[in-house]
């Protein structure tokens, strides 16, 4: 097979060819590692490649083929890593120079579980410094590309899990999603990017931003391939004990795109928001598709939507501000050289060493929680969180699926300060902890928009058959016009 | 209107050392930032319960039973500064 372009394959294609023995799992990491090679330079999705170590494991594959072994189900494949989860000797940065060299002696949950598939770590991926961000740029190592238009933004923070797995220098790829930080750059790559149910993935291993927000999840070009990395990571772990028992595990074998009857809600709210051209005709186009395939769509109302950028900016930065306090110049990770007190060691290394998002993010943090502005502020947005999640709960008394946009903002231009605004769908389902994907939904001026689908608790399987139906529909033309 | 004082004050609290450029450019985005929190006062929480957790599920309670740990040398060897298996510190007291 000298002239087949694996990269170019689905991850389930990758798999078949290695099963029917057309491939070999070192020709799949090695094809893989000379793109990484040709395209580093441009897209900078990788903050450390494991070259050595993937061609070993890649090798190790081959040979449990050749000796008839069985094979685990990501076997073979190339799986690129968001760099704040900890992987057992391989550098693990979190974008900062903070931990610039902190290799980590043991595997977060997430990564022994996909070890155990038999999956190939390709290396570590760039991104806003300790998750901060929405559009790498905010990284120690320096920014990573679009690879649709190098000018512009990947997204973020999992910016460079989402542009490796666009230029095909990995299949699939590991985020970490807070506010929307796998959902938005997923939909900047034209790619399809899920959030899980909170507690549905392990958290251990991912070194935190937020708690009560954080999520794993996946990034893939198409919904299968999703699939098949999601369902090798949930499960509960006993190292989590936020995480969940989840009865029915198997996604992939049970994925159909059968939507007819479902019933999908448009909560009217989200029209008010300010979008760039172009988004509200694809928003537009895809209520038509789901109509054709069966789906009933309404609108909706959810009173608190306007509350949810001031209750996660509260919430998210009260909680980064605790989980951020370990970085202490004492344990791990940087040491200032500059001090002589215990205090001048805490002060300058923790000035040294963060970056300014973090340091403002911490400081908005602590200002929250202390204790003359704790009732104004942290108290409020704690209960502003559950009148948005009863928005949520009311509306999936009686369907099935909310469709927003991803993003009001196209990708735009490096340089261009849209941080805040690029976040406004995303972050009311993460304070609600609902499972969400990003998926492909057509180009605006040659750039790809995504729609998000938001499900309700542990309704992944309903959300994924959903942009399965999408997916196929699309790709068959798409445009409801064409009927 | 968020002061550098107040800035100065806060970065204290968070132990990060600040320079004259960060301070007074947190003191502006500070009040910016305030300004739109305003937003969250115009909401009656009478009655409101806070969410510290989004789900149900308890903490679950366990055997206590002793496994492997992770081997000393291990632990210890991404820290900045060690003496004999122990984490190394300027004087904490004078």
């Amino acid at each position: 097979m000298k002239n087949l372009d694996i990269t170019k394959l689905t991850a389930r294609e990758m798999r078949e060819k290695l099963l029917s023995k057309e491939i070999s799992s070192r020709e799949i990491v090695s094809q893989h590692l000379d793109l990484i090679e040709k395209k580093e330079k441009d897209i900078n999705a990788f903050i450390s490649i494991n070259k050595e170590e993937a061609l070993i494991e890649g090798d190790k594959i081959d040979k449990k083929i050749k000796n008839g072994e069985k094979i685990g189900p990501l076997a073979g494949i190339p799986i690129g890593i968001k760099d704040n989860i900890i992987t057992k000797n391989i550098k693990t940065t979190c974008g900062s120079k903070m931990l610039e060299n902190f290799i980590p002696p043991y595997d977060a949950t997430v990564i022994e579980k996909i070890k155990a598939a038999d999956g190939i770590i390709i290396g570590k991926n760039n991104m806003d410094e300790f998750a901060m961000g929405s559009t790498t740029e905010n990284s120690f190592f320096g920014p990573t590309r679009n690879p649709i238009d190098l000018e512009r933004v990947p997204g973020g923070s999992s910016g460079g899990s989402a542009a490796g797995v666009g230029a095909y220098e990995m299949a699939l790829a590991l985020g970490s999603d807070t506010g929307g930080s796998i959902r938005q750059p997923a939909s900047f790559c034209g790619l399809v990017g899920i959030r899980p149910t909170y507690g549905l993935v392990s958290r251990y291993g991912l070194v935190a931003l937020a708690n009560s927000l954080d999520q794993i999840g996946v990034i893939a070009r198409n919904v299968e391939d999703a699939t098949l990395l999601l369902e090798t990571i949930i499960g509960h772990d006993k190292k989590d004990s936020t995480s969940i028992y989840m009865k029915n595990k198997d996604l992939l074998e049970k994925l159909n795109d059968n939507i007819k009857g479902i019933k999908i809600a448009i909560p009217k709210e989200f029209s008010n928001v300010e979008m760039d051209n172009g988004i509200e005709d694809i928003i537009k186009n895809s209520i038509k598709i789901f109509e054709k395939l069966g789906a009933n769509i309404e609108e909706v109302s959810m009173p608190h939507f306007k509350y949810s950028l001031a209750t996660y900016n509260i919430l998210s930065n009260a909680e980064a501000s605790s989980s951020l306090s370990r970085f202490d110049g004492i344990r791990y990770g940087y040491r200032t050289k500059e001090h002589s007190t215990l205090d001048e060691l805490y002060m300058n290394t923790r000035g040294e060493a963060f970056g300014k998002e973090v340091k403002r993010r911490i400081l908005e943090g602590t200002y929250y929680l202390n204790r003359n502005n704790r009732e104004k502020y942290y108290n409020r947005a704690l209960k502003l969180r559950t009148l948005i999640i009863e928005d949520f709960e009311k509306v999936y008394g009686k369907y099935d699926i909310i469709l927003s946009p991803v993003s009001p903002v196209l990708p735009f231009k490096m340089g261009e300060d849209k941080n805040y605004l690029t976040n406004i769908f995303t972050v009311p389902v993460s304070l609600a902890g609902l499972p969400a994907l990003s998926i492909p939904a057509g180009y605006v001026e040659g750039l790809p928009v995504g729609i998000q689908l938001i499900g309700d608790k542990f309704e992944e399987l309903k959300l994924l058959n959903v942009a399965l139906a999408f997916e196929r529909d699309l790709a068959l033309g798409g445009e409801a016009d064409e009927i | 209107m968020i002061s550098k004082e107040e800035i100065n004050h806060i970065a204290k609290l968070s132990k990060i050392k600040l320079n004259e450029k960060e301070i007074e450019d947190f003191s502006k985005e500070f009040t910016e930032t305030l300004e739109y929190l305003e937003i969250i006062k115009e909401v009656d929480l009478e009655g409101v319960e806070p969410t510290y957790f989004i789900n149900t599920n308890k903490n679950p309670l366990r055997e206590d039973i002793v496994e492997e740990s992770l081997p000393l040398e291990e632990v210890i060897k991404n820290a900045p500064d060690e003496k004999y298996g122990y984490f190394k510190l300027p004087n904490v007291m004078d």
